[in-house]
């Protein structure tokens, strides 16, 4: 199981990036005109300066051994995609050499020439052929396929009547029933709709880890490649910055990724949340021993501080902040009802306020926080801003969250880790 | 271990080309299939368009040569000689401009799926064969109607056939890698087939041309380079025997030029297909 299946060696790979009427292809007509300019002005000859190089993929050497699963992070236009091209033969290398030992498959896009005028049935076969099956390998897995698409009813109607859900289920079907030695993967899970995805991974889950297949898997979603990929290279600038294992890779990648955003300084902006008695300084998340971090575990307490002057002597008001997930939903909002000093009249001077949000209470994903400055009697908001900094709630998955040893899709806004009671008895 | 190994370098031949194209037999089926299966869907007759198009062309072309009185050969009708030309023209026509618009057609999955390139063009002429065969129903109804028999010569059709398909797929592979780096070519295509249609044998025959005094003798040997010279001349006189003559110095130019396109195609578009996915 250790032989060495893909060998990249000083992979490179450069485009060349027009500036100026950047078209999408190139006209004869500007050629002339160009070549004809250059007969009339020689001198104006110069070395191009519509177009500059642009490395995609710069000096990038790995090996992946068979059976590996292997995932690919990094920022948009890190060269995630150019790689799996070049592994898949679509585009050819500026620079460097890869050996493959085996058969490929490349999933770049779910429905690769689908037809919107052909049947399901028959797309079925044009995409399988596309990807790379053999039409006695179709045959073979057709009712498979279908069973696994959901879409029986439909198999004789011309693709451009379906819904895009069934379209994607139909696609995905063909792609998950693929069997090269090497699988090829560009975040294709990112369609359909959740319960689908869910049963895309789990089909995905089976081929990589029963049946020892080598995949190279490029994503978006951090949960995803945690639970498939042993294996992670995070690329940047084209540039491998970081490979080894995979929860030690998506640690440093979300921590260096959005380190400016759990951290925020209104100290030099020219927009500083304030009123006539107080005004905003900082703000920070932070773990229990005061780092501040762009990433927390899941089973860990997360502290949050906002740092705010008061300008007037013997005002009192209290604390809050509010707390949103990715998709814009309030998970929760709370103000200090608590301590001491929100009674108090306060002096002038710079105070820190720390909230503590218990462990094991966000879901995994992008946190918003939002924090204000509010009089309670009668109700005043002295200051609110809305998006102050943003941290990332992650599960490694080691058994001791509320997943369990669960590692599939969670959906919901919280994730506490109840507390569960059975008894051998009937209801009180 | 797998015996397949892929070696992925900048700028090296591809040792295993032509083996590749034959691996991929499949998909190469599979995309004639697909263009064949949409050619007519959502029509309301269907198929039978592969027969009206050259039928309605062979008219129009049948009482141009009448209008201008072309020469005849004797005891064959004037419908079969123009039949006997319009089909392969048709053929050359609709397979040259659809292989050179193929690859843009497919840029979905030139970005998205390796496979050796010319499959696309190439599946693209059997659909158009395929069509030709089903307009070919027309010369045998024709054949029937005027009660003609050919003779031992139409077994040489197959021979003329392939040059037709040589010559459209020479020039298609170039113009089809062109036009995935310069679109202008699209606009060039349409005129080509137009303007080919007068300079080619169709409403007369070459006869006409070679035997012409008026014609000075450069412009005779110039428009026997036209490739479609030599197979629309071989199809005539295949299909209606020792009636018609073949210029031979002319018709073995057509071939000596049917395949140097051939070569050049190859060769330009072997060249390019490396970069397809990075400029279509």
């Amino acid at each position: 199981m250790s032989e060495k299946i893909i060998t990249v060696q000083n992979l490179s790979k450069s485009y060349f990036l027009k500036h100026k009427n950047a078209e999408r292809y190139t006209a004869l007509r500007d050629v002339l005109t160009n070549k004809a300019k250059s007969i009339i002005n020689p001198k104006s000859k110069i070395p191009n300066p519509k177009s500059e190089e642009f490395w995609a993929l710069n000096d990038i050497s790995f090996d992946i051994k068979q059976g590996e699963r292997v995932g690919i992070i990094g920022r948009n236009g890190a060269g995630k995609s150019t790689l799996l091209k070049v592994l898949s033969r679509i585009v050819t290398p500026t620079k460097g050499r890869v050996t493959i030992d085996g058969r490929v498959a490349s999933l770049l896009e779910v429905g690769t020439g689908f037809h919107p005028e052909l049947t399901g049935r028959e797309n079925i076969f044009l995409n399988g052929s596309i990807v790379g099956m053999s039409k006695a390998e179709i045959k073979k897995k057709f009712d498979e396929i279908v069973a696994f698409s959901e879409v029986e009813k439909f198999l004789d109607t011309p693709v451009k009547r379906f819904s895009s859900g069934m379209y994607v289920r139909l696609a995905f079907a063909v792609a998950a029933h693929l069997e090269p030695e090497i699988l090829l993967i560009d975040e294709v899970l990112a369609v359909g709709d959740s319960s689908f995805q869910k049963k895309c991974l789990g089909k995905m889950e089976d081929v990589s880890k029963r049946e020892g297949r080598t995949v190279l898997f490029v994503s978006h979603s951090m949960e995803t490649v945690l639970r498939l990929c042993d294996k992670t290279i995070l690329l940047d600038n084209g540039e491998i910055k970081q490979i080894g294992p995979t929860e030690t890779v998506i640690k440093s990648y979300l921590n260096t990724g959005t380190e400016s955003s759990s951290y925020r300084s209104w100290l030099n902006s020219p927009n500083i949340p304030s009123n006539n008695i107080v005004k905003l300084r900082k703000v920070s998340v932070h773990n229990e021993s005061y780092e501040i971090k762009a990433t927390f575990e899941i089973t860990k307490k997360i502290g949050v501080s906002m740092e705010y002057e008061v300008l007037e002597d013997g005002d009192v008001f209290t604390h809050s902040y509010n707390f949103f997930n990715e998709e814009g939903v309030n998970v929760f909002n709370t103000h200090d009802v608590v301590s001491d000093i929100r009674t108090k009249p306060r002096s002038k001077g710079i105070y820190t306020t720390t909230m503590w949000i218990p462990e094991n209470l966000l879901a995994e994903g992008v946190v918003v926080v939002g924090v204000a400055i509010i009089k309670i009697e009668p109700f005043t908001i002295y200051y609110h801003e809305k998006e102050a900094v943003s941290f990332n709630v992650i599960d490694y998955m080691k058994g001791d969250s509320a997943r369990g040893n669960y590692t599939l899709g969670f959906p919901g806004m919280v994730r506490p880790l109840c507390k569960w009671e059975t008894e051998k008895r009937e209801m009180k | 271990m797998s015996k397949h190994r892929i070696i992925i370098e900048p700028g090296t031949e591809n040792s295993n080309y032509w083996k590749d194209i034959w691996n991929y037999r499949g998909l190469f089926y599979f995309l004639a299939w697909r263009d064949i299966l949409v050619r007519y869907k959502q029509t309301a007759i269907g198929v039978l368009w592969s027969v009206i198009r050259p039928l309605l062309t062979i008219f129009v072309m049948w009482f141009i040569g009448w209008l201008f009185g072309s020469n005849v050969p004797e005891g064959v009708p004037r419908i079969l000689l123009v039949c006997a030309a319009t089909l392969p023209w048709q053929f050359f026509s609709s397979s040259f401009s659809e292989t050179s618009n193929s690859l843009i057609a497919n840029s979905n999955l030139l970005t998205k799926v390796y496979f050796p390139r010319l499959i696309v063009p190439a599946s693209t002429v059997i659909v158009c064969l395929i069509d030709f065969l089903i307009s070919f129903m027309i010369l045998i109804g024709f054949m029937i109607y005027y009660q003609y028999i050919p003779d031992y010569k139409m077994f040489f059709l197959p021979l003329f056939l392939l040059l037709a398909i040589i010559t459209a797929m020479g020039i298609g592979l170039y113009i089809s890698a062109l036009n995935v780096k310069y679109r202008d070519f699209r606009y060039i295509i349409p005129f080509v087939v137009q303007f080919g249609l007068y300079v080619s044998p169709v409403a007369f025959s070459s006869t006409d041309i070679y035997n012409s005094e008026k014609i000075p003798e450069l412009l005779k040997y110039i428009y026997s380079l036209n490739p479609m010279v030599g197979v629309i001349d071989g199809f005539r006189w295949c299909i209606l025997g020792g009636n018609t003559s073949i210029y031979i110095p002319g018709f073995l130019t057509s071939i000596a030029i049917s395949l140097l396109f051939l070569f050049i195609g190859v060769w330009y578009f072997r060249k390019m297909e490396k970069s397809f996915a990075d400029i279509i």
